[in-house]
């Protein structure tokens, strides 16, 4: 392919991120790839400044919070969420928006789901935003598939022995969003409550949602 | 192709570790990388496919020492020039010295992000009747493409179980390389642990893959 990746480069640059003496030879790079394209009228840099703000502001963990807590107190959305979810969550008007392709897929006491892309990062963008590090690296897409418990063990998370776990190895362009078990002690909860409780990595099948009471 | 991008059931990359209260960012260049790769994609320069085909013909070596928005600006400057948006001369010099190649879907502008924030669809019209039905057992060929695929090496081979259809979808084998959408049903199949990863794999465990249908035969 056409460009020389031979070079190395100190991808390393977070510690002088923030006080603007000096720029990242990444940052110099981006920044020239930004003005090449903007000069000739390929995008607009307010385009891209709007895109990064409405990853940064808007589309986060918080939207797919609000699909599980409805799906735990509302028992028709779980079953429409479960039969399909692109069609469920786009009845839900400004509490997120979903293109095609998403599915639903729910824990139980008999059977935890856990998602991993193995070959890159594909990830339910517009339920949990942008993936963390950890998701995109090669410790978790390595191992997710053939070591999910060691896994979780790692992550501090046991389940018991004879639950099913089972991985979705997020190949094409379905997304899969894990329903995760509601927390014991929320009888009576509204759905604002029970949203707070939603992490992102128990949407992932890598964690579990807060417990009422808990430190967050 | 058999890249090292196919990570499924490699050993030796160490453990898995959450950073606390991660930055969607980590850098400004991150940000501005992923929103460059958006607008030109949406711009029409290139589809999804091509964008992981790109990152994943990175050197070995490239791809597993580069951060992820390294990988993503590598591919992407590879990609644009490859298919003519910029020239070599203008990314070494940060300015704009050839004339503008206009991309198919026209220059990407603050009223085309909206839509970006939702999905793109990728169902298509099927070209055949499915060939499998949930319940059907089937194999994953031992097949291995030099090119883009979507079949991870650790299931080639295996015999595994259609669990649900997704309709037909753009086939990225076909997309990747710029051939168009080849639209394929695409099946969720089940395989089980020691299936793949023998006699002493976790028997409580399950996994499964997106298939399209060229990657399975009957069994």
């Amino acid at each position: 392919m056409a460009q020389d990746h031979d070079h190395s480069h100190d991808d390393h640059d977070h510690h002088d991120h923030g006080h603007g003496s000096e720029l990242s030879e990444m940052q110099i790079r981006v920044r020239a790839l930004e003005s090449v394209l903007t000069e000739k009228g390929y995008v607009e840099s307010a385009a891209l400044d709007a895109i990064i703000e409405a990853y940064e502001t808007k589309i986060g963990p918080h939207n797919g919070a609000r699909v599980v807590a409805k799906a735990w107190t509302d028992p028709a959305f779980r079953q429409a969420l479960l039969e399909d979810a692109t069609k469920a969550v786009s009845t839900l008007g400004h509490v997120a928006r979903t293109g095609d392709h998403l599915v639903a897929v729910e824990n139980t006491p008999q059977r935890h789901n856990m998602v991993v892309c193995t070959l890159c990062s594909c990830y339910p963008w517009e339920m949990l935003g942008l993936p963390p590090v950890w998701y995109k690296a090669a410790p978790y897409r390595s191992r997710a598939v053939k070591d999910p418990r060691g896994v979780l063990a790692d992550l501090g998370i046991a389940l018991p022995n004879d639950t099913e776990i089972r991985v979705w190895d997020s190949t094409a362009e379905m997304r899969f969003l894990v329903l995760p078990m509601r927390p014991k002690g929320t009888e009576g909860w509204s759905e604002e409550q029970l949203a707070e409780l939603v992490t992102r990595d128990s949407m992932i099948g890598t964690g579990f949602p807060k417990t009422p009471g808990a430190p967050s | 192709m058999n890249g090292v991008h196919d990570m499924g059931g490699m050993d030796g990359f160490g453990k898995v570790e959450i950073e606390p209260n991660e930055p969607v960012f980590h850098a400004e260049w991150e940000a501005r990388t992923m929103a460059l790769v958006r607008a030109m994609g949406a711009a029409g320069a290139f589809n999804i496919d091509t964008s992981r085909f790109y990152r994943e013909a990175l050197p070995p070596h490239v791809y597993l020492s580069s951060s992820y928005y390294k990988k993503w600006l590598l591919g992407l400057e590879d990609l644009l020039v490859d298919k003519g948006y910029v020239a070599p001369e203008e990314v070494e010099k940060g300015h704009a010295l050839k004339p503008t190649k206009a991309p198919p879907r026209g220059p990407f502008r603050r009223d085309d992000v909206e839509r970006i924030l939702v999905r793109g669809k990728f169902g298509r019209e099927p070209q055949a009747p499915a060939k499998f039905k949930p319940g059907d057992r089937v194999r994953a060929k031992n097949i291995h493409p030099a090119t883009h695929t979507r079949l991870p090496r650790y299931v080639r081979g295996h015999f595994g179980v259609v669990e649900l259809n997704h309709g037909s979808q753009v086939f990225p084998d076909s997309a990747a390389i710029g051939a168009g959408d080849d639209p394929q049903w695409l099946y969720t199949v089940v395989f089980e642990s020691a299936e793949l990863w023998g006699a002493d794999a976790d028997p409580t465990v399950k996994i499964s893959i997106d298939a399209f249908e060229p990657y399975l035969e009957a069994a």
